[in-house]
């Protein structure tokens, strides 16, 4: 890893690193991509399932063949990929302090940085949360189709948003049972479809139930069930035990933030994305001057969104560094905006639609630091 | 337990398992899979024990942020099982009080 030839930094190489990655290596810029794991593609090649939107966004493609054609194309694209890499801090002077696979203690200095830094999961808190056997449900996800290892035979689903639906549908298919799906609100938080497939299955989802406690000495043995009623209190006298060996917990993710802290980001706090998120403009670039941000960082979507803005910031950045002319970089981009916007559509992509949009008003124009 | 058979990712490829060594007990595992799911693998979800009241603890993350999951590997204190490969003959020690310790003590 050397500094002088590296134009652009990007951090993370999940779905939106990568893109930004290829988008920027392709218009000529020298990329560096640095990732903490042992493998890159981010939470991609754990995605076992069809993916959703048009033609455009790759639907139907499984994430793991996405994750495939995304690591060819940076390959094939000439940008670096450095794993096992640590970035624990951004300067003020815009050096990245990086620990490398090989315990090298490295300062770059890129042009520009882009953080795709991804997003991590909720916890859950009841009497029981610590043992053994509960573990958010991405790394259920991971365990079962990554590594091919399933924790128990039972398991009980907490929360109904996507993740909970595609990872209790991906138990099944894995050969394990899914006890119950329990979602707090009223109504199932995420796509019908998916949820029709679970309950196809014979897999109880009980809305307006929670988790009220894990009993277990080393590990989960059961867990105890109740109703809530419409202020989210629970419901005397409804509660009841299941047998299980391990509760996946489902109920949001929260973006990975830090280094956009460290570099004086302005943020704004939108709880429907996941929380305290850096402002960005209309390229991705943050109130830090030469800062981009794509992916969950920006607010927890989905995976065809993140790779739609990591494309945004990887184009934008090569624009700010001279590699392509403006008029050429607007139209790459407005296709690429048009894409997004498309993804960003219907009963639950208005919404993060409308919440994104509040983000890139606070964000142009606003560079700051 | 393995899932040997899976409708989308098809059979497991069948690779010679490594052996680790986790608390004096020899478990397979496939080299380069994360420790934490070898030992998952073979049954067990508890990997390590809190330092003050040796209470029992597993994976939660998966990612290599909540250390939940660490464990000594080959002397090595505090290394996160989630993300760290299996490598053959690793040595491999829960941490941590355990609650049959503080109760010798």
């Amino acid at each position: 890893m050397t500094q002088s030839d590296t134009d652009i930094i990007v951090i993370g190489a999940g779905p939106a690193g990568l893109s930004a990655a290829a988008e920027a290596a392709r218009l000529g810029a020298a990329v560096l991509v640095l990732d903490e794991n042992d493998r890159p593609g981010g939470q991609l090649f754990k995605q076992i399932h069809k993916f959703f939107g048009s033609k455009d966004h790759r639907a139907g493609v499984r994430g793991y063949a996405i994750g495939d054609s995304l690591l060819a194309e940076t390959a094939r694209l000439g940008a670096r990929i450095e794993l096992g890499a640590v970035v624990y801090a951004i300067y003020p002077d815009r050096r990245v302090a990086v620990i490398t696979a090989d315990q090298r203690r490295l300062l770059l200095t890129p042009k520009k940085i882009i953080l795709a830094t991804g997003a991590s999961e909720n916890a859950l808190a009841f009497p029981g949360c610590t043992l053994p056997g509960v573990m958010s449900a991405g790394a259920v996800q991971t365990m079962v189709n990554l590594h091919r290892v399933l924790p128990a035979d039972k398991t009980l689903m907490v929360g109904s948003g996507n993740v909970g639906l595609i990872v209790s549908y991906q138990i099944r298919q894995a050969g394990g049972k899914v006890a119950a799906l329990v979602e707090a609100a009223p109504v199932i938080g995420g796509y019908g479809v998916h949820a029709a497939k679970i309950s196809r299955l014979g897999v109880p989802i009980l809305t307006g139930h929670t988790v009220k406690c894990v009993h277990g000495t080393d590990r989960v043995e059961g867990a105890t069930l109740v109703a809530l009623d419409d202020k989210f209190r629970a419901v005397p006298g409804s509660e009841r035990d299941i047998e299980i060996g391990c509760v996946a917990i489902a109920v949001g993710l929260t973006p990975l933030a830090e280094l956009a802290l460290m570099c004086g980001c302005g943020f704004t706090y939108i709880p429907k994305l996941g929380g305290h998120l850096p402002v960005h403009d209309d390229n991705m670039e943050t109130t830090a001057a030469g800062i981009y941000v794509a992916g969950d960082i920006t607010g927890v979507e989905e995976a065809s969104s993140a790779m739609e803005e990591g494309r945004l910031a990887g184009i934008a950045a090569a624009e700010a560094l001279g590699r392509v002319a403006p008029s050429e970089a607007a139209a790459l981009k407005q296709a690429v905006w048009a894409r997004l916007n498309a993804l960003r559509t219907g009963r639950f992509g208005q919404a993060r639609r409308d919440a994104k949009e509040r983000i890139t008003a606070e964000g142009r124009g606003a560079h700051v630091v | 337990m393995r899932i040997l058979r899976h409708p989308i990712l098809g059979n497991l490829d069948e690779q010679p398992p490594v052996f680790i060594e986790v608390d004096g007990e020899l478990i397979p595992a496939r080299e380069g899979e994360p420790i934490a799911a070898a030992i998952i693998a073979a049954g067990r979800l508890k990997l390590r024990h809190t330092r003050k009241s040796g209470e029992p603890r597993g994976v939660f993350c998966g990612i290599g942020r909540c250390t939940d999951c660490v464990m000594t590997v080959d002397g090595q204190a505090n290394v996160r099982t989630c993300v760290t490969p299996v490598k053959a003959g690793m040595k491999i020690v829960t941490q941590g009080a355990s609650p049959e310790r503080e109760a010798q003590e």
